[in-house]
Protein backbone atom coordinates (compact mmCIF):
# COMPACT_ATOMS: atom_id res chain seq x y z
CA UNK A 1 0.00 0.00 0.00
CA UNK A 2 1.23 3.44 -0.82
CA UNK A 3 2.32 5.18 2.32
CA UNK A 4 0.03 7.97 3.31
CA UNK A 5 -2.91 7.00 1.12
CA UNK A 6 -4.81 5.11 3.80
CA UNK A 7 -4.10 7.95 6.25
CA UNK A 8 -5.46 10.50 3.81
CA UNK A 9 -8.54 8.36 3.11
CA UNK A 10 -9.11 7.86 6.83
CA UNK A 11 -8.95 11.57 7.60
CA UNK A 12 -11.23 12.50 4.69
CA UNK A 13 -13.78 9.88 5.73
CA UNK A 14 -13.54 10.90 9.38
CA UNK A 15 -14.13 14.53 8.43
CA UNK A 16 -17.17 13.53 6.34
CA UNK A 17 -18.59 11.36 9.13
CA UNK A 18 -18.07 13.85 11.94
CA UNK A 19 -19.15 16.86 9.89
CA UNK A 20 -22.34 15.25 8.65
CA UNK A 21 -22.98 13.76 12.10
CA UNK A 22 -22.86 17.23 13.62
CA UNK A 23 -25.20 18.46 10.90
CA UNK A 24 -27.62 15.60 11.64
CA UNK A 25 -28.01 16.66 15.25
CA UNK A 26 -27.98 20.42 14.64
CA UNK A 27 -29.95 21.16 11.44
CA UNK A 28 -33.16 23.15 11.82
CA UNK A 29 -34.93 21.28 9.05
CA UNK A 30 -35.32 17.63 9.96
CA UNK A 31 -35.43 16.64 6.30
CA UNK A 32 -31.95 18.07 5.74
CA UNK A 33 -30.83 16.11 8.78
CA UNK A 34 -32.00 12.94 7.06
CA UNK A 35 -29.98 13.81 3.95
CA UNK A 36 -26.86 14.39 6.03
CA UNK A 37 -27.55 11.06 7.73
CA UNK A 38 -27.20 9.45 4.28
CA UNK A 39 -23.82 11.13 3.82
CA UNK A 40 -22.72 9.97 7.26
CA UNK A 41 -23.72 6.37 6.50
CA UNK A 42 -21.76 6.48 3.25
CA UNK A 43 -18.72 7.68 5.17
CA UNK A 44 -19.08 4.81 7.63
CA UNK A 45 -19.30 2.39 4.69
CA UNK A 46 -15.99 3.82 3.47
CA UNK A 47 -14.49 3.20 6.91
CA UNK A 48 -15.59 -0.44 6.70
CA UNK A 49 -13.82 -0.78 3.36
CA UNK A 50 -10.73 0.74 4.94
CA UNK A 51 -11.01 -1.98 7.61
CA UNK A 52 -11.23 -4.59 4.81
CA UNK A 53 -14.79 -5.51 5.74
CA UNK A 54 -16.30 -5.30 2.27
CA UNK A 55 -19.44 -7.23 3.03
CA UNK A 56 -20.27 -5.03 6.01
CA UNK A 57 -19.80 -1.99 3.78
CA UNK A 58 -22.24 -3.43 1.25
CA UNK A 59 -24.72 -4.24 4.02
CA UNK A 60 -24.32 -0.72 5.37
CA UNK A 61 -25.18 0.81 2.02
CA UNK A 62 -27.98 -1.68 1.37
CA UNK A 63 -29.74 -1.43 4.73
CA UNK A 64 -28.82 1.92 6.25
CA UNK A 65 -28.68 4.06 3.12
CA UNK A 66 -31.15 2.09 1.05
CA UNK A 67 -33.76 1.16 3.60
CA UNK A 68 -33.59 2.82 7.01
CA UNK A 69 -33.01 6.36 5.73
CA UNK A 70 -35.79 5.94 3.18
CA UNK A 71 -38.08 4.84 5.99
CA UNK A 72 -37.05 7.90 8.02
CA UNK A 73 -37.75 10.20 5.08
CA UNK A 74 -41.17 8.58 4.63
CA UNK A 75 -41.90 9.12 8.31
CA UNK A 76 -40.81 12.76 8.01
CA UNK A 77 -43.08 13.25 5.02
CA UNK A 78 -45.94 11.65 6.93
CA UNK A 79 -45.51 14.05 9.82
CA UNK A 80 -45.17 17.00 7.46
CA UNK A 81 -46.72 19.51 9.84
CA UNK A 82 -43.21 20.30 11.02
CA UNK A 83 -42.41 22.24 7.90
CA UNK A 84 -45.25 24.71 8.16
CA UNK A 85 -43.32 26.92 10.56
CA UNK A 86 -39.70 27.14 11.54
CA UNK A 87 -40.18 25.25 14.76
CA UNK A 88 -37.29 25.16 17.18
CA UNK A 89 -35.80 21.71 16.86
CA UNK A 90 -33.68 21.56 19.98
CA UNK A 91 -34.78 21.80 23.60
CA UNK A 92 -33.27 23.73 26.50
CA UNK A 93 -30.76 20.97 27.31
CA UNK A 94 -28.21 22.09 24.72
CA UNK A 95 -25.67 23.56 27.15
CA UNK A 96 -25.84 20.79 29.80
CA UNK A 97 -25.86 18.24 26.98
CA UNK A 98 -22.78 19.77 25.46
CA UNK A 99 -20.97 19.71 28.81
CA UNK A 100 -21.89 16.08 29.54
CA UNK A 101 -21.01 14.91 26.06
CA UNK A 102 -17.66 16.64 25.99
CA UNK A 103 -16.84 15.25 29.44
CA UNK A 104 -17.69 11.77 28.18
CA UNK A 105 -15.58 12.33 25.09
CA UNK A 106 -12.56 13.48 27.07
CA UNK A 107 -12.80 10.62 29.57
CA UNK A 108 -13.23 7.98 26.87
CA UNK A 109 -10.37 9.23 24.74
CA UNK A 110 -8.16 9.45 27.85
CA UNK A 111 -9.05 5.84 28.68
CA UNK A 112 -8.33 4.83 25.10
CA UNK A 113 -4.89 6.37 25.14
CA UNK A 114 -4.05 4.54 28.39
CA UNK A 115 -5.14 1.10 27.21
CA UNK A 116 -2.89 -1.38 25.44
CA UNK A 117 -4.79 -3.77 23.20
CA UNK A 118 -3.76 -7.30 22.33
CA UNK A 119 -3.14 -6.49 18.71
CA UNK A 120 -2.57 -9.16 16.12
CA UNK A 121 -0.40 -8.54 13.09
CA UNK A 122 -1.93 -11.22 10.90
CA UNK A 123 -3.19 -10.25 7.47
CA UNK A 124 -6.97 -9.79 7.38
CA UNK A 125 -9.25 -12.33 5.78
CA UNK A 126 -9.85 -11.53 2.13
CA UNK A 127 -12.75 -13.87 1.33
CA UNK A 128 -15.02 -12.20 3.86
CA UNK A 129 -18.36 -13.07 2.27
CA UNK A 130 -17.68 -16.80 2.06
CA UNK A 131 -16.24 -16.84 5.58
CA UNK A 132 -19.23 -14.95 6.98
CA UNK A 133 -21.58 -17.32 5.18
CA UNK A 134 -19.82 -20.33 6.63
CA UNK A 135 -19.89 -18.88 10.15
CA UNK A 136 -23.56 -17.97 9.85
CA UNK A 137 -24.43 -21.48 8.71
CA UNK A 138 -22.37 -23.31 11.34
CA UNK A 139 -21.30 -21.53 14.53
CA UNK A 140 -23.92 -18.79 14.52
CA UNK A 141 -26.83 -20.75 13.14
CA UNK A 142 -29.00 -20.20 16.21
CA UNK A 143 -28.70 -16.37 16.18
CA UNK A 144 -29.26 -16.56 12.44
CA UNK A 145 -32.57 -18.34 12.88
CA UNK A 146 -33.56 -16.09 15.75
CA UNK A 147 -32.98 -13.07 13.51
CA UNK A 148 -35.82 -14.26 11.33
CA UNK A 149 -38.09 -14.41 14.38
CA UNK A 150 -37.00 -10.88 15.35
CA UNK A 151 -37.75 -9.65 11.84
CA UNK A 152 -41.11 -11.40 11.88
CA UNK A 153 -42.08 -9.80 15.16
CA UNK A 154 -40.87 -6.40 13.93
CA UNK A 155 -42.92 -6.78 10.74
CA UNK A 156 -46.10 -7.82 12.51
CA UNK A 157 -45.64 -5.31 15.32
CA UNK A 158 -44.99 -2.40 12.99
CA UNK A 159 -47.96 -3.28 10.75
CA UNK A 160 -50.27 -3.58 13.75
CA UNK A 161 -49.06 -0.25 15.16
CA UNK A 162 -48.98 1.73 11.92
CA UNK A 163 -52.25 0.60 10.35
CA UNK A 164 -55.26 2.79 10.79
CA UNK A 165 -58.19 0.57 11.74
CA UNK B 1 -0.07 4.14 9.88
CA UNK B 2 -3.72 4.14 10.85
CA UNK B 3 -4.13 1.94 13.91
CA UNK B 4 -6.90 0.70 16.13
CA UNK B 5 -6.97 3.85 18.25
CA UNK B 6 -7.81 6.02 15.26
CA UNK B 7 -10.97 4.06 14.58
CA UNK B 8 -11.91 3.89 18.25
CA UNK B 9 -11.51 7.66 18.55
CA UNK B 10 -13.70 8.19 15.49
CA UNK B 11 -16.37 5.91 16.88
CA UNK B 12 -16.21 7.66 20.27
CA UNK B 13 -16.78 11.03 18.62
CA UNK B 14 -19.66 9.67 16.56
CA UNK B 15 -21.20 8.09 19.66
CA UNK B 16 -20.94 11.38 21.56
CA UNK B 17 -22.61 13.22 18.66
CA UNK B 18 -25.40 10.65 18.85
CA UNK B 19 -25.83 11.13 22.60
CA UNK B 20 -25.94 14.89 22.12
CA UNK B 21 -28.68 14.46 19.51
CA UNK B 22 -30.74 12.21 21.79
CA UNK B 23 -30.42 14.72 24.63
CA UNK B 24 -31.29 17.84 22.65
CA UNK B 25 -33.62 16.91 19.79
CA UNK B 26 -37.29 17.72 20.30
CA UNK B 27 -38.42 15.79 17.25
CA UNK B 28 -38.95 12.06 17.84
CA UNK B 29 -37.60 11.21 14.37
CA UNK B 30 -34.51 13.31 15.13
CA UNK B 31 -33.96 11.21 18.25
CA UNK B 32 -34.24 8.01 16.21
CA UNK B 33 -31.66 9.38 13.75
CA UNK B 34 -29.27 10.09 16.61
CA UNK B 35 -29.76 6.54 17.85
CA UNK B 36 -28.80 5.29 14.39
CA UNK B 37 -25.61 7.36 14.64
CA UNK B 38 -24.82 5.60 17.91
CA UNK B 39 -25.47 2.20 16.32
CA UNK B 40 -22.99 3.12 13.60
CA UNK B 41 -20.38 4.10 16.17
CA UNK B 42 -20.77 0.72 17.87
CA UNK B 43 -20.47 -1.07 14.54
CA UNK B 44 -17.24 0.77 13.72
CA UNK B 45 -15.92 -0.46 17.07
CA UNK B 46 -16.84 -4.06 16.38
CA UNK B 47 -15.38 -4.08 12.88
CA UNK B 48 -12.21 -2.30 14.01
CA UNK B 49 -11.62 -4.80 16.81
CA UNK B 50 -12.33 -7.61 14.38
CA UNK B 51 -9.74 -6.20 11.98
CA UNK B 52 -6.98 -5.50 14.50
CA UNK B 53 -7.42 -8.06 17.28
CA UNK B 54 -8.77 -11.16 15.50
CA UNK B 55 -8.13 -10.54 11.78
CA UNK B 56 -8.93 -14.09 10.70
CA UNK B 57 -11.96 -14.88 12.88
CA UNK B 58 -14.47 -12.29 11.60
CA UNK B 59 -16.58 -12.60 14.76
CA UNK B 60 -16.86 -8.82 15.01
CA UNK B 61 -18.21 -8.60 11.49
CA UNK B 62 -20.88 -11.20 12.26
CA UNK B 63 -21.87 -9.12 15.28
CA UNK B 64 -22.00 -6.00 13.11
CA UNK B 65 -24.39 -7.73 10.71
CA UNK B 66 -26.66 -8.73 13.57
CA UNK B 67 -26.56 -5.19 14.97
CA UNK B 68 -27.49 -3.73 11.59
CA UNK B 69 -30.36 -6.19 11.41
CA UNK B 70 -31.61 -5.25 14.85
CA UNK B 71 -31.24 -1.58 13.94
CA UNK B 72 -33.50 -2.10 10.93
CA UNK B 73 -36.10 -3.86 13.08
CA UNK B 74 -35.82 -1.08 15.68
CA UNK B 75 -36.26 1.61 13.04
CA UNK B 76 -39.40 0.04 11.60
CA UNK B 77 -41.10 -0.40 14.95
CA UNK B 78 -39.83 2.94 16.29
CA UNK B 79 -41.11 4.89 13.32
CA UNK B 80 -44.43 3.07 13.45
CA UNK B 81 -44.72 4.21 17.07
CA UNK B 82 -43.81 7.75 15.97
CA UNK B 83 -46.64 7.64 13.43
CA UNK B 84 -49.06 6.48 16.09
CA UNK B 85 -47.93 9.32 18.37
CA UNK B 86 -48.38 11.77 15.52
CA UNK B 87 -51.91 10.51 14.97
CA UNK B 88 -52.88 10.81 18.62
CA UNK B 89 -51.02 13.98 19.64
CA UNK B 90 -51.02 15.87 16.30
CA UNK B 91 -47.28 16.37 16.61
CA UNK B 92 -44.13 14.43 17.40
CA UNK B 93 -42.35 16.80 19.75
CA UNK B 94 -41.34 14.66 22.67
CA UNK B 95 -41.82 17.58 25.07
CA UNK B 96 -45.55 17.46 24.45
CA UNK B 97 -45.89 13.76 25.03
CA UNK B 98 -46.15 13.88 28.79
CA UNK B 99 -49.40 12.21 29.82
CA UNK B 100 -47.41 9.49 31.59
CA UNK B 101 -45.52 12.14 33.51
CA UNK B 102 -46.61 12.57 37.06
CA UNK C 1 -8.12 -5.31 -1.49
CA UNK C 2 -8.26 -1.73 -0.32
CA UNK C 3 -6.46 -0.59 -3.46
CA UNK C 4 -9.22 -2.07 -5.60
CA UNK C 5 -11.54 0.53 -4.13
CA UNK C 6 -9.27 3.30 -5.34
CA UNK C 7 -11.14 2.93 -8.63
CA UNK C 8 -14.46 3.42 -6.85
CA UNK C 9 -13.17 6.56 -5.20
CA UNK C 10 -11.71 7.72 -8.48
CA UNK C 11 -15.04 7.27 -10.26
CA UNK C 12 -16.88 9.11 -7.45
CA UNK C 13 -14.41 11.98 -7.83
CA UNK C 14 -14.84 12.06 -11.60
CA UNK C 15 -18.62 12.03 -11.18
CA UNK C 16 -18.58 14.99 -8.80
CA UNK C 17 -16.13 16.95 -10.94
CA UNK C 18 -18.11 16.21 -14.11
CA UNK C 19 -21.38 17.47 -12.63
CA UNK C 20 -19.76 20.62 -11.22
CA UNK C 21 -17.93 21.26 -14.49
CA UNK C 22 -21.07 20.90 -16.61
CA UNK C 23 -23.04 23.21 -14.35
CA UNK C 24 -20.22 25.73 -14.49
CA UNK C 25 -20.01 25.43 -18.28
CA UNK C 26 -23.75 25.88 -18.79
CA UNK C 27 -23.65 28.92 -16.53
CA UNK C 28 -21.00 30.41 -18.78
CA UNK C 29 -22.74 29.89 -22.11
CA UNK C 30 -26.47 30.17 -21.32
CA UNK C 31 -28.42 33.41 -21.80
CA UNK C 32 -29.95 34.82 -18.64
CA UNK C 33 -33.23 36.72 -19.21
CA UNK C 34 -35.73 35.51 -16.61
CA UNK C 35 -39.39 36.40 -16.92
CA UNK C 36 -42.13 35.27 -14.49
CA UNK C 37 -43.41 32.76 -17.03
CA UNK C 38 -39.99 31.21 -17.40
CA UNK C 39 -39.61 30.84 -13.65
CA UNK C 40 -42.69 28.61 -13.36
CA UNK C 41 -41.91 25.09 -12.23
CA UNK C 42 -43.37 23.76 -15.47
CA UNK C 43 -43.29 26.11 -18.41
CA UNK C 44 -46.06 24.20 -20.10
CA UNK C 45 -48.78 22.10 -18.49
CA UNK C 46 -50.36 22.32 -15.09
CA UNK C 47 -49.60 25.00 -12.56
CA UNK C 48 -48.40 23.37 -9.35
CA UNK C 49 -51.04 23.34 -6.62
CA UNK C 50 -49.83 24.01 -3.11
CA UNK C 51 -46.49 23.11 -1.65
CA UNK C 52 -44.62 19.88 -2.28
CA UNK C 53 -44.39 19.39 1.46
CA UNK C 54 -47.81 17.85 1.73
CA UNK C 55 -48.62 15.03 4.06
CA UNK C 56 -48.14 11.69 2.37
CA UNK C 57 -50.50 8.78 2.54
CA UNK C 58 -49.70 6.28 5.28
CA UNK C 59 -49.92 3.45 2.72
CA UNK C 60 -46.53 4.44 1.29
CA UNK C 61 -45.11 3.97 4.74
CA UNK C 62 -46.54 0.46 5.10
CA UNK C 63 -44.89 -0.59 1.84
CA UNK C 64 -41.57 0.95 2.89
CA UNK C 65 -41.79 -0.92 6.17
CA UNK C 66 -42.34 -4.29 4.51
CA UNK C 67 -39.54 -3.45 2.08
CA UNK C 68 -37.07 -2.83 4.92
CA UNK C 69 -37.78 -6.19 6.53
CA UNK C 70 -37.28 -8.11 3.30
CA UNK C 71 -34.23 -6.03 2.43
CA UNK C 72 -32.63 -7.31 5.63
CA UNK C 73 -33.54 -10.83 4.58
CA UNK C 74 -31.52 -10.36 1.36
CA UNK C 75 -28.45 -9.56 3.44
CA UNK C 76 -28.59 -13.03 4.93
CA UNK C 77 -29.39 -14.73 1.64
CA UNK C 78 -26.26 -13.36 0.00
CA UNK C 79 -23.49 -15.02 2.09
CA UNK C 80 -25.58 -18.16 2.20
CA UNK C 81 -25.64 -18.28 -1.60
CA UNK C 82 -21.86 -17.89 -1.72
CA UNK C 83 -21.16 -20.91 0.51
CA UNK C 84 -24.19 -23.01 -0.44
CA UNK C 85 -22.26 -25.49 -2.59
CA UNK C 86 -19.71 -26.34 0.06
CA UNK C 87 -22.20 -26.79 2.90
CA UNK C 88 -24.89 -28.82 1.18
CA UNK C 89 -28.23 -29.96 2.51
CA UNK C 90 -27.94 -28.66 6.06
CA UNK C 91 -27.48 -25.08 4.86
CA UNK C 92 -30.44 -25.54 2.54
CA UNK C 93 -32.60 -26.68 5.46
CA UNK C 94 -31.48 -23.75 7.62
CA UNK C 95 -32.36 -21.27 4.91
CA UNK C 96 -35.75 -22.94 4.33
CA UNK C 97 -36.55 -22.50 8.04
CA UNK C 98 -35.37 -18.88 7.92
CA UNK C 99 -37.50 -18.11 4.87
CA UNK C 100 -40.52 -20.02 6.17
CA UNK C 101 -40.62 -17.85 9.30
CA UNK C 102 -40.45 -14.67 7.22
CA UNK C 103 -42.98 -15.90 4.67
CA UNK C 104 -45.34 -16.43 7.57
CA UNK C 105 -45.03 -12.70 8.17
CA UNK C 106 -45.75 -11.98 4.51
CA UNK C 107 -48.89 -14.16 4.68
CA UNK C 108 -49.98 -12.33 7.82
CA UNK C 109 -49.52 -8.95 6.11
CA UNK C 110 -51.40 -10.20 3.07
CA UNK C 111 -54.32 -11.55 5.12
CA UNK C 112 -54.45 -8.31 7.08
CA UNK C 113 -54.94 -6.48 3.78
CA UNK C 114 -51.92 -4.20 4.21
CA UNK C 115 -50.78 -5.00 0.68
CA UNK C 116 -54.09 -3.88 -0.81
CA UNK C 117 -54.16 -0.37 -2.24
CA UNK C 118 -57.54 0.93 -1.18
Amino acid sequence: MLTGVSEAVYYILAAIIIGSGVMVVSMKNIFHSALFLVLCFFGVAGIYILLSAEFIAAVQVLIYVGAITILMIFAIMLTARLYSAQIKQSNEQVVPGLIIVSALLVITIFALSKTTWKLSSQAPETQTVAEIGKLLMTTYVLPFEIVSVVLLSALIGAIVIARRD
Amino acid sequence: MIGLNHFLTLSTILFCIGIFGVLTRRNAIGILMSIELMFNAVNINFVAFSRFVTPTALVGQIFAIFIITIAAAEATVGLAIVLLIYRNFKGINVDNINIMKW
Amino acid sequence: MFQDYAYVGFFCLIGVIFVLFVFFLSRLVRPHHPTPDKLESYECGELPVGSAWVQYNVRYYLYALIFVIFDVEIVFLFPWAVVYRSLGFFAFLEMIIFLAILIFGLIYVWKKGALKWV
